[in-house]
């Protein structure tokens, strides 16, 4: 049985296909995570696979029960933190649990029992009786995570579960998300950073305008870059001395970043030579020369076009490769 | 995966509804009392009318009602109860609509909850903020010099009447509310048909002094008959033949109008719930 399979998913808003088809399966156990910017679909498949919008057409499990049939019965082995954190900002953080401990058809006391219990897991137990107006972001975020354990979920889905928080806390919830998956809870999570994929995920599935493009492990991912990578830092005024360089080894444009320009090496060493030898042609002195392992980023940037992350692409990138956005 | 189609459908069954209509209403509740600008909504905004309409405009109104002419607070102590409760049900259309915005409808939509409960709880927690109001309301009336005339017994039946067309309002407003979405909306969205049903009625003033295309519409919509009925059940015997209508004739069109609301509205807020968040 799959933990979460999405057979066929489309769900038009108006004119925009938010979701074009999209087919998706994993097994329990795994953290499954779905890359891609803003706009291209990630809450929506999330939204349909946690009952809150029906498709247009297309079916879904979770943990075996049908989404669309049986919504109550999914509702009751899932747990969903959205992309803001959804708590009472009036209740204290124990009162924001139990209530929903008590809507996920527990005792009183139980309720009161698991609200410990999760308080203590996300490291809440002190903050508890305080109303979450007092809060910071990142224990809201918290908090968010904790009301969405209450259930025990089969299956855990988290929404851009640190979009906005600061890096501090981000890197707090990626140990807390690491630690909750421990005890083999099923996750499904969206991002935008491909580095929250990278480090999260077991398997990756990348979406784009409502479509998965790509899916695998995160090495996976990167091979299908076809190698490593080289890159190389220069002073900004060599900088289109050294793009027109890099292009003339690779015989494509090169993606630009700044001061960072990089092409693929799939034949790693000589590239690499071919590269020092063209930059001393054209007399540009790097201040840093790598051969390195491809990132997520590049794998976004092949695949679509434009990054992942939520910026303007390089017109460099965009013109490379090519006309996909 | 064939398994999936045969398994029967789990709904929620009548125990846990009622169980997590308790839950929500309670925490609409703890809000109603912690949010600083929904207390001084629910104190302070009312009172100050109360004075306001009592000492500024009292002396000025003559209400025909020979309960004394300095005694505008007899005749204003039932209409404003009725203000207070139409306006009091705004305060549901307001809570939804920011719930909504801040994602805690979605959070329950994704509990394996009674979707009913979110509304009921909703409307039941605001008609218990309009219990409170209404008592405050006929404290400071009764130190204000206020008096029941009919017995204790009647002047609850009047409250409960009021209390009663204030629930139905709730749902007039949750429909309002859930259709435009946004808490700045249905604020002023709200408000538009309650101020001039509030305003073109019995409540502040007798129908009678207004002009006569204005006091046939004001004489029979549901404000001026709620205003009444609650009158002829607390104002003295005398008063009550300048109320147009007889007690039993008064109570019956309450119950009919507030009948009639809820039955038309209650549906049309699920309707546009459905609608809101899917």
């Amino acid at each position: 049985m799959y933990a979460v399979e999405a057979v066929d998913i489309v769900k038009t808003f108006g004119e925009i296909r938010a979701l074009d088809g999209v087919t998706v399966r994993f097994e329990p156990g795994i953290v499954y995570g779905f890359l891609g910017p803003n706009g291209a679909g990630k809450t929506t498949l999330i939204r349909v696979l946690t009952t809150l919008l029906k498709p247009d057409s297309g079916t879904a499990t979770v943990d075996g029960i049908n989404v669309l049939e049986d919504a109550v019965a999914v509702r009751q082995h899932i747990g969903l933190a959205g992309q803001y954190a959804a708590v009472d900002e009036y209740l204290t953080g124990r009162e924001n649990i139990e209530m929903v401990g008590r809507l996920y058809n527990l005792s009183s006391s139980d309720a009161k029992a698991r609200a410990d219990e999760v308080l203590e897991r996300i490291h809440l137990t002190e903050a508890a009786h305080r109303q979450v107006r007092t809060y910071s972001g990142g224990m809201r975020r918290r908090l968010d995570l904790a009301a969405s354990m209450v259930g025990k979920p089969r299956v855990l889905f988290l929404d851009e579960p640190t979009t906005g928080v600061d890096p501090a806390s981000r890197l707090d919830l990626w140990d807390l998300i690491e630690e909750l998956v421990e005890g083999g809870t099923t996750l499904l999570l969206t991002t935008q950073y491909l580095e929250e994929a990278d480090r999260l995920a077991d398997r990756i599935g990348v979406i784009d305008h409502g479509k998965l493009i790509a899916e695998g492990t995160p090495d996976e991912l990167k091979d299908q870059m076809g190698g490593d990578v080289v890159e190389i830092h220069v002073h900004p005024e060599d900088r289109a001395a050294a793009a027109a360089a890099m292009a003339r080894v690779d015989g494509d444009e090169p993606v630009v970043e700044g001061n960072s320009i990089s092409i693929p090496a799939p034949d790693a060493a000589q590239t690499l030579t071919a590269v020092v030898r063209e930059l001393d042609a054209s007399s540009v002195a790097p201040k840093d020369i790598a051969l390195r392992k491809p990132t997520l980023n590049d794998v976004f940037l092949t695949l679509t076009g434009h990054k992942a992350e939520d910026e303007v692409a390089p017109v460099a990138a965009r013109a490379r490769r090519g006309g996909r956005s | 995966m064939t398994t999936t189609t045969s398994r029967r459908k789990r709904r929620v069954g009548l125990r846990a509804t009622i169980t997590h209509t308790r839950v929500i209403t309670k925490r609409n509740m703890l809000r109603n009392i912690r949010l600083p600008q929904l207390v001084f909504f629910a104190t302070v905004q009312p009172v100050m009318f109360l004075l306001l309409f009592n000492y500024v405009f009292g002396g000025a109104i003559t209400t025909g009602t020979p309960v004394g002419a300095d005694d505008y607070i007899q005749f204003l102590i039932p209409g404003i109860l009725v203000q207070t409760a139409v306006f009091g049900s705004a305060q549901t259309s307001l809570g939804l609509t920011e719930d909504l915005a801040a994602g805690i409808i979605d959070r329950f939509r994704s509990l394996p909850m009674a979707r009913s409960a979110v509304l009921a709880g909703r409307t039941f927690a605001d008609l218990v903020r309009n219990v409170f109001v209404n008592t405050l309301m006929l404290s400071v009336g009764f130190l204000m010099g206020w008096r029941f005339e009919q017995g204790f017994a009647s002047m609850v039946l009047g409250v409960a009447l009021v209390l009663s067309f204030g629930y139905s309002m709730s749902w007039v407003m949750a429909t309002i509310g859930l259709a435009v979405k946004s808490p700045e909306a249905a604020q002023t969205a709200g408000f538009l048909p309650i101020f001039p049903l509030v305003f073109a009625s019995s409540v502040f003033v007798p129908v009678e002094s207004m002009p006569d295309w204005l006091q046939s519409f004001a004489e029979k919509q549901p404000i001026t008959i709620l205003t009444n009925t609650a009158r002829s059940l607390m104002l003295p015997e005398e008063s009550l033949p300048l109320l147009g209508l007889d007690r039993g004739t008064l109570i019956l069109q309450s119950l009919a109008w507030t009948a009639v609301i809820i039955i038309v509205f209650a549906p049309l807020a699920v309707r546009q719930y459905r609608r809101a968040v899917g």
